[in-house]
This record gives structure tokens, sequence and C-alpha cells, in this order.
């Protein structure tokens, strides 16, 4: 919620301003708040890693995990950084065709991510897997649960930018509302390349 | 002139009308100084007074002044409230009101988004004291230990203020490090490169790396908390067949927590630093080594959080790491206090009260930072941990350090924030009584500590030799509180009728005292030009004059200002509804119920009229 508010505060600042460094304020926050997120998400994993052993009761990760549908959203995530970097191009380039195609892609991708999430709950839910059945699975829903809220805002936010887009509020000096959105995008990206392996794949021999 | 000056007797009136909404709505990084400072300080005379019924509980043994129940209340509350209600807000208010002025800018780099880390805050604060009224105020201690802090062992609703509050004091906390981060490495002035920031400049940013590698790990930890009190899990319950682990809790605490008394320590540091140049009249000795030792204090600040934790049985490796870390720490310390010293060695001493109390920080700061040398040797920790002996050692480091520097730069700056001089004799009397007041309260319970008191004790039996001491530290706490009468009162005598404060009462090395006290809303006419450190004095030095003329106030026409906006207090506001309706029943299984949502739904609507609210305005425009 933080990195929406901090997009929002200067989105209509003077492009005259002086900085000290040669990057504007919004994206030295989004970084600062990047280095921020490490260390939620660190904590996060740190977490599960715990207690991914901790299912004496209920399903383990072998009996339930479905890797074939995660791996289809892992896919779709990765391609979507790539999507949300041509629209960006787009943006740059003052090619608004490009840029809301390439930014419908990107949102569609997240809304892709978030559906097969709700749908993965959903299906865990039905199988005997509730948020305290064990500790693998508070840990897992916690976890994951969080990235994917970070998807979701993300999605909105980007959604937020492509009705900008369309109705051609963003020309190329304003670029860099999309570039910050951009760069919570493939921050939250990087922590799914992290999470996808760690807890699904080296979950799966325990 | 200003228009703000010359304004007809209508315009004045409608001005004076508007007085509540200029406050509520401002977005002055002064301003916001100004509440920040306001708000933490009655929090801080509340913290204050729970201390002193702490104190008259303990006056006697076998003493029955309160309930059990109510001084579980009380020692939780002073914690949580002197940590996260005054100290770092009070710092903050020092951050707000002069980071921009250090480092020459007219405000910081996301105005509206530090309104609402004030508002957050200050809901957070009265949102945690509001649980005294239903007699539900946090009693767990203000680390929180599980299982104390489990729904089995505390089912009424007072941790689950306590959670809840730290969890919306986390956010303004997280809101404001990317703010001034942002704002200290990209608005400085010309020439202001970042070995020319003034050392509290320095130490701001330090502080604000702390904040933001810190807290989202107590985010996650108070998250985990929530999940286990509101939605029944088990992260820190191994009973009930469930595999939780009560360690997790007390590592991921500390891991936030140990950097946290940095957060509270580093900017006192700061403060310290541009007192002693100014009333030493030669520059800080040292300025580079003072700076990399900072830094590194803040690195290995993150690799000694277990050495909480040597009672837990953590075996011999981890007790001999965390030992040893911790200890390094002293080698960065020491190397500031010698540059204090240093600084002051052979200077043209002026003796203001600012000094009086930067000088007292120093030595009461070593007394601290001596017998957190005892506490890293671990079997000498396993004797006195949990007893008084720990009481006196944070209390000569939080209060010895960090309270007198804040007091030292309430001194100093307050000519500049108010435009009045404080009355120096009262000063002096309240450094002294504040100084004996801290020793007779504080230093028996090295004493007592290691007789065998153990801290949080409700009361103990006559006999045991734990009498005489507690009744020192009882008096020593009045002598205290009297000292911050004298302070009150010397605010309140000088308000209106105390000497007008001219722009550069002390001979100032830094850039806010070039500026008329109080600075004008846009701070600078016309952005300063720095050259090197200390830039006022080189100024000085370049015009030949030990004073410069006394700057007029001038008209702000052409000055781009950030406009007024009520969305940072409705965002806030959201965020508060957000964490009540975890509070409340909710009338399905949804972690969430509809009072959440409510309060997501209005920060969010909040969050996206505030992006479409033009964000600037021409100074001469206003009112």
């Amino acid at each position: 919620m933080t990195a929406a508010v901090l997009d929002h505060d200067a989105a209509h600042a003077p492009e005259e301003h002086h900085t000290s460094f040669p990057v504007d304020n919004r994206k030295m926050a989004i970084w600062t708040f990047i280095g921020s997120e490490c260390m939620f998400f660190a904590s996060l994993i740190s977490t599960f890693v715990i207690y991914r052993d901790s299912h004496a009761k209920g399903p383990g990760p072998k009996e339930i995990f479905e890797v074939p549908l995660v791996t289809a959203g892992t896919a779709v995530l990765l391609f979507s950084s790539f999507f949300v970097v041509m629209a960006l191009n787009g943006a740059q380039q003052g090619d608004r065709k490009k840029l809301i195609t390439w930014l419908s892609l990107t949102v569609l991708c997240g809304c892709f991510f978030v559906g097969m999430q709700v749908y993965e709950f959903t299906h865990f839910y039905h199988e005997g897997m509730r948020y305290t059945t064990n500790l693998f699975a508070t840990s897992f829903f916690t976890l994951t649960g969080f990235h994917g809220t970070h998807v979701a805002i993300g999605t909105l936010w980007l959604g937020t930018l492509l009705k900008d887009a369309i109705k051609g509020r963003i020309p190329p000096k304003k670029a860099l509302n999309l570039e910050i959105a951009a760069l919570y995008w493939h921050f939250v990206d990087v922590v799914w390349i992290i999470i996808f392996p760690v807890v699904y794949l080296m979950s799966l021999g325990r | 002139m200003a228009t703000t000056v010359l304004e007809p007797a209508h315009a004045v009136a409608t001005h004076k009308r508007s007085v509540l909404v200029e406050w509520l709505t401002t977005v002055d990084h002064k301003k916001v100084g100004i509440l920040y400072g306001a708000s933490a300080f009655i929090f801080f005379l509340m913290g204050g007074i729970e201390a002193l019924i702490i104190r008259l509980q303990l006056v006697r043994p076998d003493n029955h002044l309160v309930t059990p129940e109510f001084y579980n209340q009380l020692f939780t509350m002073h914690g949580t409230t002197m940590i996260f209600l005054a100290v770092m807000p009070i710092s903050a208010m020092f951050f707000n009101y002069f980071v921009p002025l250090l480092i020459g800018a007219r405000d910081v780099a996301f105005p509206r988004l530090n309104a609402m880390s004030l508002w957050v805050f200050i809901l957070g604060g009265l949102f945690l004291n509001f649980s005294f009224l239903l007699n539900a105020a946090p009693n767990g201690g203000w680390f929180g230990y599980a299982p104390l802090s489990a729904r089995q062992f505390a089912p009424q609703m007072n941790m689950d203020f306590w959670m809840l509050g730290l969890q919306t004091l986390g956010i303004a906390s997280l809101a404001a490090g990317v703010n001034f981060f942002t704002t200290i490495l990209n608005m400085r002035t010309h020439g202001m490169t970042l070995m020319r920031m003034p050392m509290f400049v320095w130490a701001v940013l330090v502080t604000q790396v702390l904040v933001l590698l810190s807290f989202p790990v107590i985010t996650v930890a108070l998250i985990m908390l929530t999940a286990d009190r509101t939605f029944g899990s088990h992260f820190f319950n191994m009973t009930s067949g469930a595999a939780g682990d009560p360690m997790l809790w007390q590592h991921l605490f500390w891991v936030f927590g140990h950097p946290e008394v940095y957060i509270l320590i580093l900017p006192a540091f700061g403060i310290v630093s541009e007192i002693l140049p100014v009333f030493a009249r030669k520059p800080l000795f040292g300025y580079s080594a003072m700076v990399f030792s900072m830094a590194l204090i803040a690195f290995l600040g993150f690799g000694v959080w277990s050495h909480h934790m040597f009672a837990t049985g953590m075996g011999p490796i981890a007790d001999s790491f965390f030992s040893l870390a911790t200890m390094l720490i002293a080698i960065p310390t020491g190397v500031k206090i010698f540059n204090w010293i240093g600084t002051l060695w052979g200077g043209s001493i002026q003796f203001k009260t600012p000094l009086y109390f930067a000088v007292g920080f120093i030595a009461m700061f070593i007394m601290g930072g001596l017998s957190g040398v005892m506490h890293a040797v671990a079997p000498a920790d396993l004797q006195q941990t949990d007893t008084y002996f720990v009481v006196a050692h944070f209390h000569y480091v939080l209060f010895g350090g960090s309270i007198f520097a804040l007091t030292a730069g309430a001194y100093y700056w307050w000519p500049k924030m108010f435009g009045r001089m404080l009355n120096e004799t009262l000063g002096k009397v309240h450094f002294w009584l504040m100084l004996i007041g801290f020793n007779v309260t504080f230093f028996p319970m090295h004493f007592v500590g290691l007789l065998g008191m153990p801290r949080r004790v409700y009361t103990y039996p006559a006999g045991l030799g734990f009498e005489q001491y507690n009744q020192l530290s009882t008096i020593g706490a009045f002598v205290l509180a009297l000292g911050f009468l004298v302070f009150i009162y010397n605010v309140l005598s000088t308000w209106r009728n105390g000497a007008q404060a001219p722009a550069d009462p002390w001979g100032g090395a830094t850039l806010e005292w070039s500026i008329p006290s109080p600075p004008q809303e846009w701070n600078f006419p016309t952005e300063p030009v720095v050259t090197d450190k200390d830039a006022l004095w080189v100024m000085k030095r370049a015009a030949g004059v030990r004073e410069l003329p006394e700057p007029q106030p001038v008209s702000g026409k052409g000055i781009h200002m950030p406009s007024p906006s009520w969305w940072p207090l409705v965002a806030a506001c959201g965020i508060l509804i957000f964490m009540i309706g975890i509070m409340v029943k909710r009338p399905w299984a949804f972690p969430f119920g509809p009072i959440s949502m409510l309060g997501f739904a209005i920060t969010a609507f909040a969050v996206l009229k505030w992006s479409y609210q033009p964000v600037d305005h021409a100074a001469t425009s206003h009112h």
C-alpha cells in the first residue's frame, strides 16, 4: 500500500525540480521501499522454511501441491515482467498503441496469477488444508497470501495506469509513472522466483 | 513584504477561523514537526506519570497501591509509550523540522506522505492509550513474549491493543523512513555533498536505514501474532499438539528490537554532534570517523539481537558469537565518545543550557554503555538478566542517553522553532534537577538488581535489603518529574513575554541559523549554496564577520509550496479503522470483517484522491 501512496504522492510534481542525484525522488523512494520489503519477505520465507515439516496433522506438501498449475502461474508472472518492459518502452516512445497493448497484457497476467492463487487456495481448502490445519499450512498461506496481495495491489496499480494510458494521460515525459509501478512489479516477480523453488520444488521431497 | 504579513482585517478573521483546518491539513514539514513534538510530549508525560505510579507502588515492601493486574498494564504501557510514543516521535519532530533546514531544502520529498505518517502515529498512540479507558491496557511487557501474548493466557483485549497499536505505529515509521531516506539523499541544496552534511543529518539517514530494514520484521511478527490471536493459528503456541515455537517470536522481535535501540540513540548522537561544536566554537572533531563509526554501529546492530536471549539456552557457539559481536559495538561507540571529548578539548566553551544537557548526555551514556558491555559477557548476563540491573542499564542509555540529548536539542532549537528564547536560569535548574533526579532514581537499581530484585515484579517482601534502594529510586523519580515541571514552566513563561529570538542566537554553524526565527513557510528565499562543512561558519568567514546581519522576512512570490490536503488524515483514519476491525467480532470466517473492509476502502479512496490532487501552489496565493 505504501508503494501506491508513494507513486501518487508526487505524481504531479513539477518536472524542473532539483535533485541531488540524477534520479527522480519517486524512483529513489520505490527502490527504498523495495529494500524494506526484502526484509518483509525474508521474514515470511524464513518462517515457512522453519515450519514446512510441521504437518503431522493434515496433508503435507507432497500430497497437496499442484506443481503444473503453479508452474503455469510462474510462467505467466515471468512473462508479465517482460510485457511491462514493452509497455514502458511504448510509453517512453510516445507510442500509445504499444503502451496500451502491452500494459493490458500485463494486467491480464496479474489477474491470471491472482485467479490461479484463488483457485489453488480454494482447492486446498476443500482438500482439508485450512489456515489452521497445521503450521505448514499456516506459514504457506501467510507467505503466498501476502505475495498474492502484493500481486493484487500491483495489478490494481497497473490497472489505474492503464486507465490513464487509455485517456492519453501518460505522455513520454510522464513515463516515470509507469516506470516506478514496473519496478514494483519486477520486485514482486523476483520474490515469486524465490518462493516458487523454496516453497514448491524444495518441499516436494518432504 | 509577504501578503501573509500585510493582510487586511477581514482576511485575518477568515484566517483565524481556519486555524484548526490549517493544522489538520498541513503538509508543511515544520508544522508536521511541531505536531509530532506536541503530541509526543503529551505521551511522554503520560509515560512519566505511569513511571511515578510504578515508583509509588515500589516505595515500600508489600505495598498495594495498585492491583497486580493494573501494575502489569503500567509497566507495559510505560515501556511501549516511552519507546514508540515518546523517544521515536520526539526524534521525528527534529527530523521533520530540521532535516530540510539543515540540507537547505524547502520541504521533504513527499510532504503529504509525511503528513500521513504524522496522523497514523497520533491515531495509533491514541488507540493504544484508549485501552486504559476500557481497563484493558496492554499487560504482557513491551516485548510481548509468547506465550504471554497468546489468546490462551491473555484472553482479553489488552494484547490486541498492543499488537494492532504497534502495527499502526510501524506503518507511520516505515512511510517516514522511505520519505526521509529519499529527502536526505536527493533534496540536498547545491554543493551539499554527503560528506558536507551536518552530523545530525547523517544520524537521521543511518536511522532511516535501520527503520527500513528492521520494521518489516516486527511487522511480520505482529502479523503472525495477529493470526495466532485472531484467526486461531499456532505460530508461537507449543501447547495442545501444535508445533509452534515461542523462540521464533523472540528471534523476530529482537531482530527488530536491537536495531530499534539504535533507532532511539542515533538521533541523540546526531543532536549532540551538532551542539558540541557550536558551544565549543570549533568544528566537530573527526567528522569522517563519526560518520563511519555510526554506519558501523548500525551494521553491527543487525548482528547482535540474540544477546537479549542468552537466558534461553542457545548453546555456546551462538552465545559466543553474539557476545563478541556485542563487544565489537563498543569500538565504534568509543570512537564517538572520544571525538565528542576531542571536540570540547581546547574549545572556547560557552556554558549554555544546551551544552549542559549535551555534556550530561556524554557522561550518562558512558555509564549506560559500560553496563552494556557487562551484559555482553554471557555468563554474567545470566545473573543480570530480568533484574533491576538491566532496568538501570537501559535507562542510562535511553534516559541518560536519548532523553538528555533530545532535551539538549529542545533547548538548542527552541528559539528557531518558536522565535522565543527560553530562560537560561530555569534551563540550568532543569538540568541539575534532571541530572540529580536521574542518578538518584537509576543508580541504586544497579545494586538492587545485583541483589536479585527481578524487574516487572509487583511487590517484594521486607528484609531482603531492597527497601532503601527502592525508596531512593522513588525520591529520585519525583525530582526528575520536578525538573520537567520547571521545563514546562519555562516554556509557558517565555511563550508570550520571553526575549525575541534572533535568527542566530548561538553563533551556529548550520543553515537553519541563516533564516528568520521562526522560518517562513518556504524556509529559504533562494536555495543556498554550500562550499564546505559547517556551511554557515564558512559564509561568516567569507564575509569577515562574527555575525551575519539579521535576515529580513521576504515575499514568497513565485515560490511553489505543497498544497494543504485532507487526504493524509483521511488515509490515516482508514488505517486505524482497518485495525479496529480486526479486534471486533466478525460475522463470517474470512479474516477481515466489514469494519476492516470499510477502513481499507477509506484508505484506498483517500490515496486515489490524493494521487489526482495537484501537488503544489504558489506560496503567496495561499489563504
